[in-house]
């Protein structure tokens, strides 16, 4: 079995306002091609635990692997780095920078990783947004578009450098019924035809009940 | 590794939707690095004009001999009084002659100097003008004329007939502006001067001069060496003044003591007759810079406030950017290079605009009768200051736009995101 994304002996505390003990002892991994999901109350540290997986939040002990390779450590631009090419990363709020078309906000970390041609990279964005059912939008404004295009578009953007592993925090908890139902879907076409790992923060029960795989935390530790 | 075009297209969409704060930040330095240029040019155009008018008319170094007391006394040399403490009562200057010992070596002798470019010989004499029965004093300085035009800008001030007109006149003389007009003269006339001696010789005027001095004009004409000399008397070797133009100004200090002490004569530079003018032109160096630079330095805090509201507008933005693998480094970039575009475009359109007002006031009439040669407001187009102007604004806006763009580099993207 092989894991994307692996945690040893994870621990974090957060020191104000009091000093609290937000994760502890965090040991679990992600198999490639699974679809795991978080659940938990809010203060459970998932959030947290899942910042600390995107390789953002340096302040813990522990280790992390992705790809069997240890992260923690690294220097914030390597970081950045192995953000860019292997983590692709959905929030809550969309989160598109809203002076550019959505093509270029697709575009951008690959224009960062600079791997491929300019032409190439329009070729690449266009096709997840057509993977999306968005390549009509591809030229608008993205602060012209509805609440349920931006999480697509922001979905195509994570995907845009075929990461390891794509993380979600709470990526359908802004969304109606219908877009969460769309956005799932989405999720799990990319887990069956492209083999993609993932992992989502979420409340909703629903969307975890169909997931692989749901890791319940409490009071910072994994109860199963 | 930074992939400059992706930041420079971020930076370039960010001040192109900011449109209004884009163009008031670089307003801010055009404005200063025009007042800048402006300043600058006018000023020191002004100081040059200034310094020249009463430097072109003073030689580098200039050899005479002074008038004054012998530094030792007799009595100093008087063995039986060595130990005593001796006053001496009303010294009189020691007797001595006006004119150079050795003139003529000593002319020679400097022209073939390799830091010389020139030395002329001078007579300078004591006359009355006389116009009927008014006797005017003034002085009568004998040169050779040519060799004066090459070395002096003396021809600028000839403002009626040329210096040709003196050499080739045997009695001519190039009377002062202020002399031919009180003595209703004018080019062509006839004036009698007197030596202190009371001979008398008529000469012809060949041309005015007028160097924009009044105290000068009131007294002072050219006429030949050898007129003078035969006016006066005396040998073709009798000058009392040589002037020495160098190639080096700033060596002038030290030959002129190499030369005093060389020749016994007196040598006074140029630095020593004209400090003052010296400190004038510093003093108003320092207000041109202290009022450009306190002008570019508000135009700094407008670029630190324009880009510090620009970054509060952007956290979110600036978070996602780091989250989708954009570094701190390239965040600071993206940021500083939006305060460089600024600075350099604003210098660009202040130097333009600098150049432009330049223009205008170069060509503002500017007519005074004390400088003959100006006709409109001096100014100094020194490409240098161009340069000055150009990085002064990019170090500002460097400066301005490091402190905000550093802060942007350091925020935290997961703080932004979770909302905390």
């Amino acid at each position: 079995m092989e894991f994307v994304l692996e945690t040893k002996n994870i621990n974090k505390y957060f020191e104000k306002p009091v000093e609290f003990h937000v994760l502890k002892d965090i040991f679990f991994g992600i198999e490639k091609g699974e679809f795991a999901s978080i659940m938990g109350k809010s203060g459970s540290g998932k959030s947290t635990l899942l910042y600390i997986l995107s390789t953002m939040d340096t302040d813990y002990t522990g280790e992390l692997y992705l790809n069997n390779k240890l992260v923690t450590g690294q220097k914030r631009h390597e970081l950045s780095k192995i953000r860019n090419k292997n983590i692709g990363f959905v929030f809550q709020f969309h989160y598109l920078l809203s002076e550019f078309s959505v093509l270029e906000n697709v575009m951008l970390p690959a224009k960062k990783l600079a791997e491929k041609s300019l032409s190439e990279i329009e070729h690449d964005a266009m096709e997840k947004l057509r993977m999306l059912g968005i390549e009509k939008l591809a030229m608008q404004r993205a602060s012209r578009i509805s609440g349920g295009e931006k999480q697509r578009v922001a979905i195509a953007r994570a995907l845009i450098n075929n990461p390891s592993i794509l993380m979600g925090d709470e990526p359908t908890g802004n969304l109606d019924s219908h877009n969460s139902e769309n956005v799932f879907s989405i999720f799990k076409r990319l887990k069956e035809e492209e083999g993609l790992s993932l992992l989502i923060v979420t409340h909703d029960e629903d969307f975890a009940k169909r997931t692989d795989r749901i890791i319940q935390m409490e009071d910072g530790r994994i109860l199963n | 590794m930074i992939n400059w075009k992706v930041i420079l297209n971020i930076a370039k969409t960010h001040l192109l939707t900011k449109m209004k704060s884009t163009v008031t930040a670089s307003l801010g330095v055009t404005f200063g690095i025009g007042a800048y240029i402006t300043l600058v040019s006018f000023m020191t155009g002004l100081n040059e004009m200034l310094d020249s008018l009463i430097l072109n008319q003073t030689p580098h170094i200039h050899i005479y001999n002074e008038i004054e007391p012998s530094e030792k006394q007799p009595i100093a040399l008087y063995q039986e009084f060595e130990d005593a403490f001796n006053v001496v009562n009303s010294i009189k200057p020691k007797q001595s002659q006006k004119k150079i010992h050795n003139g003529l070596p000593i002319l020679n002798y400097l022209k073939r100097d390799k830091k010389v470019y020139g030395a002329t010989p001078q007579l300078r004499a004591q006359i009355f003008y006389l116009s009927g029965s008014i006797e005017l004093g003034g002085n009568l300085v004998g040169v050779d004329i040519m060799e004066e035009a090459k070395l002096s800008n003396i021809g600028d001030y000839i403002v009626e007939g040329t210096a040709q007109d003196l050499k080739n006149s045997e009695n001519g003389i190039l009377l002062g502006a202020g002399l031919a007009k009180k003595m209703s003269l004018k080019k062509g006339d006839r004036v009698q001067v007197s030596t202190i001696k009371g001979d008398v010789f008529p000469l012809k005027i060949v041309g005015i001069y007028q160097s924009g001095i009044a105290d000068i004009d009131n007294i002072q004409s050219y006429t030949n060496l050898k007129t003078i000399q035969r006016i006066l008397g005396e040998a073709q070797n009798y000058i009392t003044d040589i002037n020495v133009k160098l190639y080096d100004i700033n060596e002038a200090t030290s030959m002129a003591k190499s030369f005093g002490q060389q020749f016994q004569v007196k040598a006074t530079s140029i630095n020593e007759a004209n400090a003052q003018f010296e400190t004038g032109s510093n003093i108003r160096n320092l207000i041109t810079y202290a009022v450009s630079i306190t002008l570019l330095i508000v135009a700094g805090f407008g670029i630190y406030n324009i880009l510090n509201m620009l970054i509060y507008e952007k956290m979110k933005d600036i978070a996602i950017l780091k989250a989708t693998g954009f570094s701190g480094n390239d965040v600071q970039l993206i940021f500083m290079s939006q305060a460089m575009i600024i600075g350099a475009i604003g210098g660009i359109f202040g130097l333009i605009v600098g150049f432009v007002l330049s223009k205008l006031i170069d060509n503002v009439a500017f007519e005074t009768e004390a400088l003959p040669t100006i006709t409109t407001y001096p100014i100094n187009y020194n490409a240098w200051y161009y340069v000055i102007g150009i990085s002064f604004a990019l170090i500002s806006t460097f400066v301005a736009g490091w402190l905000p763009s550093n802060k942007a580099k350091r925020i935290d993207p997961v703080r932004i995101i979770r909302g905390t």
